[in-house]
């Protein structure tokens, strides 16, 4: 193109001092931005392929690459950023809708890093967590509003199904197309070394997988990808999924040049038809008909799992979960706005749906006004980052968390947000046999084993700060969190008071 | 159990490392008539080139005797067997009784009877360390030598010697250096490397007399010399077993190292065996061939090993040959029948022969890396149609192996 | 006896086994100035052709051909480990004709090479397992 509207963001800085031109950078490199000049026995690179995906940094021998921001500098401008400059100029080049991946990065408060944890003092002692036992053990599902008794008196097990989990944590939906078979493997391992559960996504479940069944939840989606008796049977739970955080009202998309082999036979479609996920399900439209979805996967497997109904947080995301919740769904997961994706529309992931934190809070406020915050367990996702996320968001009422863009970093993931040109060079977000390769599972499980084994201990040392020796009384303990920073109304919505009251 | 093993380079060391794998305990008696403690016959060109020192051409360390257990008598000739009453006769007239007996007599240096050999003064043969001491202390830098024989030994010999005197002659019948081994085009190839080197060839003729420091050959020309080394060819060492044993070109012994004499072995260059990249029965005069017949018939003579559940058999001998010249190397194994490949180019000459789908031979000068995996194709007796051939030929490796293969080979996984 | 082996399945044709073997083999502590401007030439060695890749080094077999071949006795096998004592060595390249492998290879003085387990380098176990950024390489007993 004779005009270059759009320079390159980020420069591959060499140290030529420590470069030993190994050629590590350039063998694994998928956007080939490192090359090797035989006559001159120098590295060199073209930055404008750069993704800023740091394969070459992290795995030269000498430590002699590292990314900057090249500093191209458009004169300063509060208004027309650099970024929204060069997403115009994009535009005009290319006629067609911004695609980005992986969760909203704009600045939008986050909620976590506004609210602070209590510790126990003098009056009520904190627990050692290394001397006292802690429950961090939690069980998923509709809890009995009744206790029945038979004719003898004896009480009668009418228990709805549970789940058990070793900790409030679960591995939220990818699927099986926009990441790797090794990735699913890794998760796979990975749930069912910590006693949790991963989801299969809107791809179905691949056949090697179903040994992992006691630790799947599997998702039907609006593409019904993959959903038949078998795949519903294999798992412990099904996840209908409405809608996700980072695209709330829209659909999936994957290409047609990624549905080929056992993409195209795991989602059971046709290979090189693209994978078009409806944005409803087109025999949902409205909560009566969520209800007979839900009965009817009740029904296929014998009412022995429980059903997840998967919403994105958006503006009335309360008054929906209440009719969720009398829709027979045994758990509700909200997906907030800072969730991630493979590949989403970039004006819906920045600008549609809301903070995670405060759609939690309604929700619970609302169904424990309503009553009926015992029919369902609430399980909340959209960039829950570390340990202290998690408490915070059982404080403020989840029984559980997904986690999805945390386990990628676990397993290598840089967050160069490239994942829609399948060029991952990391194996994540990639079908390409080579790339696929990079990510080996008997490295990622332990990975994901060691993050959670970690944030568990980090839970532990948490509870224990404050006094709380079971995950249960940390459930909606509002108590246990001060704001900081926030004005009344966030406040009120939170249902928490302001540091020093 | 006393074991008797008549020889002391790499077939009788073979057979002793062999015999105390299983029999820690048997004594054994090693005869030699040369006074060193074992070492290798090629390295004796080393010595003189300067590379190697009588200590470092020590073929195993010096404490190996003592170590293994067995008694060396050295200075030592054997004069004859008498198989039936099992004891080996010295030329002392001392006998000495044997339970196995090892013939690993190796070869000696045939001397062609020319006309007028005795006139000759300098005169040397290249066999034993002793030989190289001798023509040692007689090379000068004035001197010309005339090499009668352009073959492993001759031509090994004029590397060693070749800054040390003033010229050098090499004489031959064949029409073309190392014809035991190269072909015509690879022999022009290191002919071409050696003259560079000043090394002067005189082929397709053959000397007819001697005359002090002149040698006339059949067709009149004269050349005269101050030092003769005669490298014609070897003979094996046979005569101990005559009559006692079947002796073709060799001592003829089976896949395990044994002779058809009863409780008599052989091992070496004095033997002959099958090789199995021809189908023919003969003398492969080759270090690596010694020591794995003399492991075999180490093994065998001591019972069995264990480990394999019985007799050891060494059923995979073939012709091979690793030799350089100034930097120039050259590596060859098997027969060179059938259909050839030819790769030139790229530092490297390479000719591999192959018919009913098996590799029976090859040729590599120059860049000799990786040709074991060529050398493993002919001993295993690989069907080339289970790997990609074409590849093979190309550049040797293990990617021409199906994935199976190579988990199995790489793998450590069982067959 | 541990030995060194690579599964095909998870190398990534990378080459940082070769790169960490010849810096094994300098026994100098910083590899940028060890392999700065060098040709390495190093005893591990990556085979690649049409995405697949492996890397190839010494079996230390149990019946080890080279060993058993070399003239000069400098090749030696002990508590399972093949070693080559560079003194001895006088590159005639008996062993590079034997090792079905292809695992010897000649060094950059003449006197062959191979990989030795690092057991003489200052690595102490093999550079080779620890640096496969891919988990291909691993240092275990098998069979």
């Amino acid at each position: 193109m004779a005009v270059n509207f759009l320079y390159p963001d980020y420069e591959v800085t060499r140290n030529y001092d420590k470069c030993i031109a190994c050629r590590a950078c350039e063998r694994q490199c998928a956007n080939e931005v490192h090359e090797y000049l035989a006559d001159a026995n120098k590295m060199v690179c073209d930055d404008a392929k750069c993704v800023n995906c740091h394969r070459c940094v992290s795995l030269c021998p000498t430590r002699a690459l590292k990314i900057v921001k090249s500093g191209n500098t458009y004169k300063e401008n509060t208004n027309w950023s650099g970024k929204t400059i060069n997403e115009l100029y994009r535009q005009a080049g290319s006629g067609g809708v911004l695609l980005s991946s992986m969760g909203n990065p704009e600045n939008y408060p986050v909620y976590f890093d506004k609210i602070l944890l209590n510790a126990s003092q003098v009056t009520n002692p904190s627990i050692d967590p290394l001397r006292e036992p802690m429950e961090t053990r939690v069980f998923l599902g509709a809890k009995p509003q009744y206790i029945k008794r038979d004719g003898d008196g004896r009480i009668k097990n009418n228990l709805p199904p549970q789940l058990s989990l070793s900790m409030p944590v679960m591995f939220s939906a990818m699927s099986y197309g926009s990441i790797s078979y090794n990735a699913h493997e890794s998760l796979a391992r990975a749930a069912e070394a910590l006693g949790i559960l991963y989801n299969t996504g809107e791809g179905g479940l691949h056949e090697d997988f179903y040994r992992y069944g006691g630790n799947t939840v599997v998702q039907v989606a609006s593409g019904r990808f993959g959903v038949h008796q078998e795949y519903l049977n294999s798992g412990a739970a099904i996840e209908i999924k409405m809608g996700q955080g980072a695209k709330p009202g829209i659909g999936g998309h994957l290409p047609g040049t990624k549905i080929v082999g056992d993409i195209s036979r795991t989602r059971m479609i046709p290979e090189g038809s693209d994978a078009i996920s409806p944005a409803p399900h087109h025999d949902i439209y409205s909560i009566e008909d969520l209800r007979q979805l839900v009965y009817s996967l009740k029904e296929v497997t014998d009412y022995k799992k429980p059903v997840i109904v998967k919403i994105a947080a958006v503006h009335n995301v309360a008054a929906i979960a209440s009719g969720i919740a009398r829709s027979g769904a045994d758990i509700i997961a909200i997906d907030g706005f800072r969730g991630g994706t493979g590949a989403a529309p970039t004006r819906i992931r920045d600008h549609v749906g809301i903070p995670i934190e405060l759609a939690l809070a309604g929700v619970d406020r609302r169904l424990r006004e309503e009553g009926i915050r015992d029919h369902v367990s609430i399980v909340v996702g959209g960039s829950i980052r570390s340990s202290a996320d998690i408490v915070k968001a059982v404080a403020l009422g989840a029984d559980c968390v997904y986690i999805a863009s945390a386990a990628l970093l676990a397993l290598g993931c840089h967050l160069c947000r490239s994942c829609h040109a399948g060029k991952c060079n990391w194996g994540i977000a990639t079908q390409v046999p080579e790339l696929v390769k990079r990510l080996n599972p008997e490295i990622g499980y332990k990975r994901l084993v060691n993050l959670l084994t970690a944030w568990q201990h980090e839970i532990k040392e948490m509870m224990g700060g404050m006094g709380i020796n079971s995950i249960e009384s940390l459930r909606g303990n509002r108590l246990m969190l001060r704001g900081v920073g926030l004005n009344e109304k966030e406040l009120e919505i939170l249902g928490i008071k302001h540091a020093g009251e | 159990m006393k074991y008797v093993i008549i020889g002391n380079s790499a077939a009788a060391i073979g057979a002793v490392e062999g015999i105390r794998q299983v029999d820690k305990q048997g004594e054994i008696v090693i005869l030699t008539n040369e006074p060193h403690h074992t070492y290798a016959r090629p390295l004796i060109s080393y010595l003189l080139l300067g590379k190697a020192t009588e200590e470092k051409m020590r073929y195993r360390p010096a404490d190996f005797y003592t170590d293994t257990n067995c008694t060396l008598l050295t200075e030592t000739t054997v004069t004859g067997v008498n198989s039936e009453e099992k004891h080996v006769i010295l030329s002392d007239g001392k006998a000495i009784p044997y339970d196995k007996l090892l013939v690993a007599t190796g070869s000696s240096a045939f001397v062609p009877p020319f006309e007028g050999l005795d006139t000759v003064k300098d005169k040397y043969t290249f066999m034993s360390l002793a030989d190289a001491h001798k023509l040692n202390k007689a090379l000068d830098e004035h001197k010309r030598v005339l090499i009668i024989g352009a073959g492993l030994i001759g031509l090994k010999c004029a590397e060693g010697i070749l800054d040390r005197v003033s010229h050098i002659t090499v004489l031959d019948l064949a029409p073309r250096i190392l014809s035991s081994i190269l072909d015509e085009e690879g022999a022009a190839l290191v002919q071409d490397h050696l003259e560079s080197k000043g090394v002067e060839f005189i082929l397709s003729r053959g000397a007819k007399c001697f005359e002090k420091d002149t040698a006339i050959l059949e067709n009149g020309e004269r050349i005269g010399f101050d030092i003769l080394v005669l490298a014609v060819g070897v003979r094996p060492n046979t005569s101990l077993l005559k009559d006692i044993a079947e002796i073709d070109k060799g001592i003829v012994i089976n896949a395990k190292s044994e002779t058809t004499a009863a409780d008599i072995y052989a091992a070496g260059d004095c033997t002959q065996s099958l090789d199995i990249s021809s189908g023919q029965s003969r003398i492969m005069a080759l270090l690596p061939n010694a020591y794995m017949q003399g492991e075999c018939a180490g093994i065998n003579m001591a019972g069995g090993a264990s480990s394999v559940g019985g007799e050891m058999t060494f059923d995979k001998a073939i012709p091979m040959n690793a030799i350089g010249f100034f930097g120039l190397h050259i590596i060859t194994a098997g027969n060179y029948i059938g259909e050839v490949y030819t790769k030139r180019g790229n530092n490297q000459y390479k000719r591999l022969f192959y018919s009913n789908n098996k590799l029976n031979g090859y040729i590599l000068i120059g860049d000799v890396g990786k040709a074991g995996i060529y050398t493993s194709l002919i001993r295993e007796r690989t069907p080339l149609n289970t790997i990609d051939f074409a590849l093979i030929c190309e550049k040797p490796g293990l990617m021409a192996f199906t994935k199976e293969d190579r988990q199995i080979k790489l793998g450590g996984e069982a067959k | 006896m541990k030995r060194v082996y690579v599964n095909e399945k998870w190398c990534l044709g990378c080459h940082l086994c070769e790169y960490y073997c010849a810096f094994a083999g300098t026994n100098e502590k910083d590899m940028a100035r060890a392999l700065k401007d060098i040709k390495i030439n190093p005893k591990i060695k990556i085979e690649e052709k049409d995405g697949v890749s492996f890397a190839v080094s010494c079996r230390h077999c149990r019946e080890p051909l080279c060993v058993k071949g070399c003239i000069t006795g400098a090749l030696t096998i002990s508590d399972g480990v093949i070693t080559i004592d560079r003194d001895k060595c006088v590159s005639c390249y008996t062993c590079i004709l034997s090792c079905p492998f292809g695992a010897v290879s000649p060094s950059d003085d003449g006197a062959v090479q191979k990989c030795e387990l690092c057991v003489k380098t200052t690595a102490g176990t093999p550079a080779c397992v620890k640096g496969c950024p891919n988990g291909a390489i691993v240092f275990e007993e098998r069979g």
